[in-house]
């Protein structure tokens, strides 16, 4: 049993439909990334199952227990859904310890819950100070305990490092993680931050047009996109044109084998779109086989380089992106070699 | 292949409409009706007059000199409060005013205390003190702090930094002054004139003590001394006129009133402007109208208390009984106004409805009506159909409520806004039910502007004259009408006590006033 079924969910705020028909499965224990630009209905959906919104068709379960199927409803405090919305919403009228002890009883209270949780967090001895007082991750922190402490079925993080300073969050993302692998709490977390969703969560559910366009591990998804628009959307993809022959694809950067069939049906012959991603291929001499480029810049980060090369078998405005490990030795205007390897993901070349 | 190069489909961005709470907005509506009966009252009494009673009444000599009497006080009047108000707090917050501390909290007292205790206070040791040029210096000294308190306000959230640009781009201090801080604060000091004029168009006991003429205390004889239900009202149609009027612009304003605010991270302190040798004159101005608005009537207070003075009007309520009235009325009427502020002001900080906007401006209308106005509404709408309500304290309790909903109302609105739903939403999630979030959540973040709106309206019901000199219960006397028949009786020794417990009772209310008003600047980013 799941710890989270939805089943052809609908809601629409006047006449802009949010979410039209969309289904996801969350596995208990697990962190699943709802992934999607801003608008596609991510947080509507956290609300909806939180209870803070209701659905208009279709059915929301926890653990089993219907708890909004467009007759009934179960309200948000009877549902143990800790809820972290995007900006902490800390209590301002309320200390550390008052914040996070709010949604228990006062025999609990007491107890040592709240100082544990507040130690778990990392704020031990701040417990008597007031939100005003802490800086934005530590609020971020109390509020994840806040919402812990109530032992919830399931935990809602919406954006929860949007606010932070870029150099924090990376640090944060990771406590937290540390954190809910620690307690084994469901979570379901919102954002449109790929990279975080990629490197954070066990699963990700990506979110287009109101509905779940693909759900997958990480690497599958960076690896199986289900169409052309995922494989954008999802890392850097090079798109080239290619011509199905068999098992293999023949492309201009040379002969690949097409990928196992992912969720969607392969093309098996003919003429095909094809995606490479920038790791997947090779740099070489002009003098050596594959196609033949012309180096545009390239893009030192430390570890690996980003090479863009000017290129008329790309599809995407003649550039074709590389990425080689530590720094690359090309300069612009180099006449070079592009070939690749692995494989290939392919499509049918989509109709005018 | 154009369609590779198209992104992911595009996404319509749809903000989450929140729901708009149906109790809080059928609670909403109520109150606003509530707000709008005194109006509907003095309709239903001008159509009982007649049309043809009242226009003859309104189209005669008497209206246009009472107009004409207005509007040359009112010009001269807000020009000098526009002028003291902005001057002293330019000083106050951006020079280095000596003192500058204690003067902006004495320029605030004024307010705490009622024009006809200033009209008093020269009246009763300068009898020559009278008429308009009287009634310029009595208002003047009592108004100021209508234009005072907004605008230095404004100036100190204000980004000096546009100031500072202004500067770099060549201007001189005197231009960048004029240019860029006076036109900054412009629309703040118009809404101020619009509140000088509508205190001015309200105003009754200060015109009668100085002997001028204007449409209340003409309405007030017509009605208390002529009986003249007829007259009373078709001026009183004139005066909502007139209030309207200047309420519509103030409105207007209110829209376009916000100034640049600067991001509260890259808040700094001001580099105050050197006033060199300009120091001690201009401590010296504003000590000058602290004197006229503050001094002068506090010094007669206590200069008739010690000096006593018997009088031949019967005492008929001594002081503490008074005091007593006074505080029950003004406390109850406080609570009343503050409770019905609240479900307007949290419906109209959280619903985004087009409907709750104009529900939220019905309430303003109020401000446009003087209390004389509502006192009469309710005693024609208790003389017609509930004779039993008439000179009973609940009557006036209720007038207190409907006249100072829109000082409770500000004081609310500001405070709702530091209770989000989010809040709310977070707390219900943590397996609070609705009403318990209320009392844990909302109730405490809202608290300090409920404290501000209870001493706002306690304030300035205790120093009420005109509708309680109207609605008074038979037999009860309040402070400030035992004040009222005894400096109506030149007896200004057995007056004083009265006036110096007015005084005293609103002062510490006033005080507290006055510091709300200065954070609240400030008070929206101290939680984040």
């Amino acid at each position: 049993m799941n710890a989270v079924s939805i089943a052809d969910l609908h809601k629409a705020f006047g006449d802009a439909a949010v979410l039209r028909g969309l289904n996801l499965e969350i596995a208990p224990g697990s962190l699943t990334a709802i992934l999607g630009p801003s608008g596609s209905g991510k947080t509507t959906l956290l609300r909806v199952i939180a209870g803070l919104e209701r659905a208009d068709r279709g059915r929301v379960s926890l653990a089993g227990e219907v708890v909004d199927d467009g007759r009934r409803f179960v309200r948000p405090e009877r549902r143990r859904v800790g809820y972290v919305p995007q900006e902490a919403s800390l209590f301002p009228h309320l200390t550390v310890a008052q914040n996070v002890g709010f949604g228990i009883s006062r025999a609990l209270r007491r107890g040592d819950r709240v100082a544990g949780l507040v130690a778990m967090v990392g704020l031990a001895g701040l417990e008597r100070r007031y939100p005003h007082q802490l800086s934005g991750g530590q609020q971020q922190r109390v509020a994840l305990a806040r919402a812990l402490a109530i032992e919830p079925q399931l935990l809602l993080l919406d954006e929860p490092f949007s606010a932070l300073d870029p150099s924090l969050r990376a640090s944060v993302r990771e406590e937290v993680r540390g954190i809910l692998a620690e307690t084994g709490i469901t979570t379901a977390l919102v954002t449109h931050d790929q990279e975080e969703a990629l490197s954070v969560a066990d699963q990700v559910a990506v979110l287009r047009d109101g509905q779940v366009a693909q759900l997958g591990t990480p690497r599958q998804l960076y690896s199986d996109p289900v169409d052309l628009a995922m494989a954008r959307f999802l890392g850097d993809a090079n798109l080239v044109p290619g011509t199905v022959e068999g098992e293999l694809v023949r492309t201009p950067l040379g002969l690949l084998p097409v990928g196992r069939p992912g969720p969607v049906a392969r093309p098996s012959s003919g003429r095909v779109v094809v995606m490479l991603r920038p790791e997947q291929i090779a740099i070489s001499s002009a003098s050596a086989a594959g196609a033949p480029g012309r180096v545009l810049h390239s893009e030192f980060h430390g570890h690996d380089s980003v090479v863009e090369v000017a290129s008329a078998t790309s599809l995407l405005q003649g550039v074709i992106r590389v990425r080689v490990q530590g720094p690359a030795n090309v300069e612009p205007e180099m006449l070079v070699s592009l070939s690749a390897s692995g494989e290939a993901r392919v499509w049918p070349i989509p109709a005018e | 292949m154009a369609t590779l190069a198209s992104d992911l489909s595009p996404v319509v961005a749809v903000r989450a409409r929140r729901r708009t709470p149906r109790a809080l907005l059928v609670v909403s509506c109520l109150v606003a009706l509530l707000l709008l009966l005194p109006l509907a009252f003095l309709l239903l009494e001008a159509r009982q007059v007649g049309w043809s009673q009242l226009s003859s009444l309104l189209f005669r000599q008497l209206t246009m000199t009472l107009l004409g009497n207005l509007v040359q006080l009112a010009v001269v009047v807000t020009a000098l409060a526009a002028t003291i108000g902005t001057g002293a707090a330019w000083c106050v917050e951006r020079t280095d005013l000596p003192f500058r501390r204690t003067l902006a909290m004495l320029l605030v007292l004024p307010l705490a205390i009622p024009d006809f205790v200033v009209a008093f206070g020269w009246v009763s040791v300068l009898p020559a003190v009278s008429g308009y040029g009287g009634a310029v210096l009595v208002m003047t000294s009592g108004l100021y702090p209508l234009v005072y308190l907004p605008v230095s306000a404004s100036l100190r959230g204000a980004d000096p930094s546009q100031e500072e640009t202004a500067r770099t781009l060549g201007l001189g201090p005197w231009q960048a002054f004029w240019r860029v801080t006076l036109r900054q604060v412009r629309p703040t000091i118009l809404a101020g004139c619009l509140l000088v004029s509508l205190a001015l168009l309200a105003e009754y006991g200060a015109f009668e003590i100085l002997g001028y003429q204007t449409f209340t205390t003409e309405i007030f004889t017509e009605f208390q001394v002529g009986f003249n239900t007829p007259a009373a009202c078709a001026l009183s149609l004139v005066v909502v006129l007139i209030g309207l009027l200047i309420l519509a612009g103030e409105g207007s304003l209110r829209d376009r009133g916000r100034v640049a605010r600067a991001a509260h991270n890259s808040r700094r302190s001001i580099s105050r402007r050197r006033l060199g040798r300009w120091r001690w004159p201009a401590v010296g101005a504003i000590g000058g109208v602290i004197a006229s608005a503050l001094g002068m009537p506090l010094g007669v207070i206590a200069y008739w208390l010690v000096r006593g003075g018997s009088s031949t009007l019967p005492q008929s309520a001594t002081v503490a009984s008074a005091v007593a009235h006074t505080v029950l009325y003004g406390a109850a009427a406080a609570a009343i106004a503050t409770v019905l502020a609240v479900p307007v002001a949290l419906l109209a900080a959280r619903s985004s409805l087009p409907g709750v906007r104009l529900l939220e401006r019905s309430t303003y209308v109020v401000q446009g009506l003087p209390g004389l106005v509502i006192a009469l509404a309710l005693v024609f709408f208790a003389l017609h159909y509930l004779p039993g309500v008439y000179q009973t304290s609940g009557l006036l309790i209720g007038a207190y409520s409907i006249l100072f909903f829109p000082l409770a109302y500000v004081a609310v609105r500001a405070s709702a806004l530091q209770a989000p739903l989010a809040l709310e939403e977070v707390a219900r999630s943590l397996g609070n039910r609705p009403l318990m979030v209320r009392w844990r959540v909302t109730l405490p973040l809202i608290a300090p502007g409920l404290a501000a709106a209870f001493c706002l309206v306690f304030l300035s019901a205790v120093t009420e004259l005109t509708a309680t000199l109207i609605l008074v219960p038979t037999g009860v006397q309040t402070l400030a009408t035992q004040f009222w028949a005894f400096t109506g009786n030149v007896s200004y020794g057995a007056a004083a006590p009265y006036a110096a417990a007015m005084v005293a009772i609103s002062v510490l209310p006033g005080i507290l006033l006055g510091r709300w008003f200065d954070r609240r600047p400030t008070g929206t980013g101290e939680h984040s």
